[in-house]
């Protein structure tokens, strides 16, 4: 059975021209499996959202998909047309977008917008179909008697709650979550993540969650995708990638966040800017921030992708030798 | 003002704290005439930030932080309590010529870099700016100073950044531009209302580091404000958890980090994300009830309806702050 989603070894770039003039996302491969939360994490403008966009099929022109497939259930979406795409989206593939509270109709009750969304993909309004409505409603924690009230009358948190609510209401099989709590306070954000936790258990869909916040990641995801300028420089389980960091990259993203115990010790970050897109650096595009870098070979040749043992694999020329012991 | 004890008024003057707060309280009144609610945004808030001092206050989104800092540096008007810059009372009308010192003694960082700059004005223009108003340089001096200051925030070299307008800078670069125009007034207390909850991660840590380095280097006041733990047990001294308008837990950085006491500090605790928090099996993270309604705050403890520990008593009267260690108070019934 092919997996819910494989991305292989895609590339997007953005313009008009061939070649386009900036290309957001390189050689990208990850693959998620029903029930699983995988996690993409990075800087601004590491291409985070871009992969998140073309894999949910919701790429839009300048940007395009230039090499490799993206394929859901072991159907090629970029093969689609838009109008298959607009049946799948929803029903099968849902996102929820950063700051999402927004994106609610300020004039509808939320009953109406739930509703548009059901008839749209073809749910006659019938009692079935409210009450699978307001019974998601409540899976995501909301008391129902708010099913008649306008967004204004949500709190910010309830608002979010119920764009995630809309998202699953047909339940879909696979969900994409760009940066879904960043706009809300801590303990707000805590609840949510719990409440997600739990429906992908009970409906079993598959997550895609993107957030810059990689020590939130370490909690909830199975798998974690780090990426920088554009390529997945390391990818494995969530916890192993908090106890044994690989890519020096993403040992630095997270020393970025001051812990909540321990001594007092100054934390260095990451120096330096990202590269910029449209002119990256030869070899290595993390090379120029680097504290490992390895002189005359990491600024001159690209790093290859090393797998290693316990189902991760790193972009980076560190792990080149231990490749090659490994035969 | 303090009896002095009959010391010589420059002895205790050089003795107050730099920022002194007695009693602050801020109600705004909203809806139509006539049916006027009453939002209590802060009451009665006393702390005191020494020289040299980092102070970290913590809180959701209403608990008051802001406007805390809005009304030390007099953007707001106070409904009650006392504002004490360096032993000095501002007063409730002060006139033009005493804010004008009080904003040179007391600045602000804020939150957002995107609307904080004018977007017609010249990173030189808006540094310059209080360098004239305070008529702390001399005109043919002044591009040097400002080169100056872009260099101790970090913009290098300073001459590039001089006729740079806002949209030529990143959000980073526009975070280090309204630093430098904070120290060019040359303050002694520095409030930074969330100075890193707009940038991407990788550029937080270094304005962080960078504000750390300018208070130590100038041994400036500074109000670090955040709802993130980390960043406050990072920067601060002593940390203020902060709900509903009211001070809840104050104390040294490493005891409220280590030994949170205050039921809702400890729920912060446990809902701050981290690796820390990693897989707490069975520990479900319990989070109930809504932030507070400031417009009908309970008669008792604000925290009460969310309080996993709460009793009778807490809805009937609020707690006074009550002394838990040398300089850590709790306001909770649970430490009588």
């Amino acid at each position: 059975m092919p997996p819910l989603l494989e991305i292989s070894d895609v590339t997007i770039g953005y313009g008009w021209q061939l070649p386009p003039s900036v290309i957001a996302v390189r050689g990208v491969s990850l693959t998620v499996a029903a029930g699983e939360i995988v996690g993409i994490a990075g800087e601004s403008g590491c291409g985070k959202t871009t992969l998140a966009l073309a894999a949910a099929g919701l790429l839009d022109p300048p940007g395009r998909v230039l090499s490799g497939s993206v394929s859901y259930q072991g159907t090629d979406l970029t093969s689609l047309s838009a109008d298959e795409l607009r049946h799948l989206h929803l029903a099968e593939i849902s996102m929820v977008f950063q700051a999402s509270m927004n994106v609610l109709n300020p004039v509808m009750r939320i009953r109406d917008q739930f509703h548009d969304a059901m008839a749209a993909h073809g749910v006659r309004s019938s009692d079935g179909a409210r009450q699978q409505a307001e019974e998601t409603f409540e899976l995501v924690k909301i008391p129902r008697r708010f099913f008649d009230a306008y967004p204004h009358q949500l709190s910010g948190g309830m608002r979010q709650r119920a764009v995630i609510a809309l998202a699953i209401v047909l339940r879909p099989k696979l969900l994409f979550l760009d940066e879904p709590t960043t706009a809300l306070d801590v303990v707000v954000q805590r609840s949510i993540l719990q409440s997600l936790d739990d429906l992908r258990h009970q409906l079993g869909f598959g997550v895609v969650f993107i957030t810059h916040d990689l020590s939130l990641l370490v909690e909830i995801a199975d798998r974690i995708a780090v990426m920088y300028a554009g390529a997945l420089v390391e990818e494995a389980p969530g916890r192993e990638l908090h106890e044994k960091p690989c890519h020096p990259y993403t040992t630095a993203l997270m020393s970025c966040f001051p812990p909540l115990g321990g001594p007092r010790q100054r934390l260095q970050g990451i120096p330096g800017q990202p590269p910029d897109l449209r002119n990256l650096p030869k070899g290595c595009s993390f090379a120029p921030r680097c504290p490992q870098v390895i002189a005359g070979t990491c600024e001159a040749v690209d790093p290859p992708t090393i797998r290693l043992d316990g189902d991760r694999r790193v972009l980076c020329h560190l792990f080149g030798e231990r490749a090659a012991d490994h035969g | 003002m303090v009896s002095t004890l009959g010391l010589p008024a420059e002895t205790s003057e050089s003795a107050s704290p730099e920022l002194e707060v007695r009693g602050l309280t801020k109600n705004y009144s909203i809806g139509r005439i006539g049916r006027q609610k009453v939002v209590r945004a802060l009451s009665e808030v006393d702390l005191s930030v020494e020289k040299g001092e980092v102070i970290g206050l913590v809180g959701e989104s209403g608990s008051g932080k802001t406007t805390f800092a809005r009304m030390v540096v007099f953007l707001e008007r106070p409904t009650t309590g006392e504002i004490l810059v360096g032993g000095r009372t501002l007063p409730r009308r002060p006139s033009t010529h005493r804010l004008h010192e009080h904003r040179r003694e007391v600045q602000m960082i804020f939150q957002d870099p995107y609307s904080s700059l004018d977007p017609r004005n010249s990173v030189r223009y808006s540094v310059a700016r209080p360098l004239r108003s305070f008529g702390l340089v001399p005109r043919n001096a002044e591009r040097e100073a400002v080169e100056e200051l872009l260099d101790q925030v970090g913009l290098v070299p300073a001459v590039d950044f001089l006729r740079r307008y806002p949209h030529e800078l990143s959000g980073g670069q526009r975070q280090r531009v309204g630093i430098a125009r904070a120290l060019a007034a040359q303050p002694s207390l520095i409030l930074a209302d969330e100075p890193t909850s707009m940038l991407d991660v990788s550029i937080r840590l270094t304005i962080m580091n960078l504000l750390l380095d300018l208070q130590r280097s100038r041994s400036l006041s500074l109000v670090f404000i955040t709802h993130d733990l980390g960043a406050a047990n990072y920067m601060s001294d002593r940390i203020a958890i902060m709900y509903a308008g009211r001070i809840q837990e104050i104390g040294p950085a490493s005891e409220v980090m280590s030994e949170p006491k205050h039921p809702y500090t400890q729920l912060l605790h446990r809902a701050a994300p981290g690796p820390e928090n990693e897989h707490r099996q069975g520990a479900q993270f319990e989070a109930k009830g809504d932030p507070p309604d400031l417009t009908s705050l309970p008669p008792g403890c604000p925290f009460a309806p969310r309080c996993p520990f709460v009793q009778s008593r807490c809805q009937q009267t609020l707690p006074d702050l009550r002394q838990v260690g040398a300089a850590h108070h709790v306001r909770c019934i649970l430490y009588d």
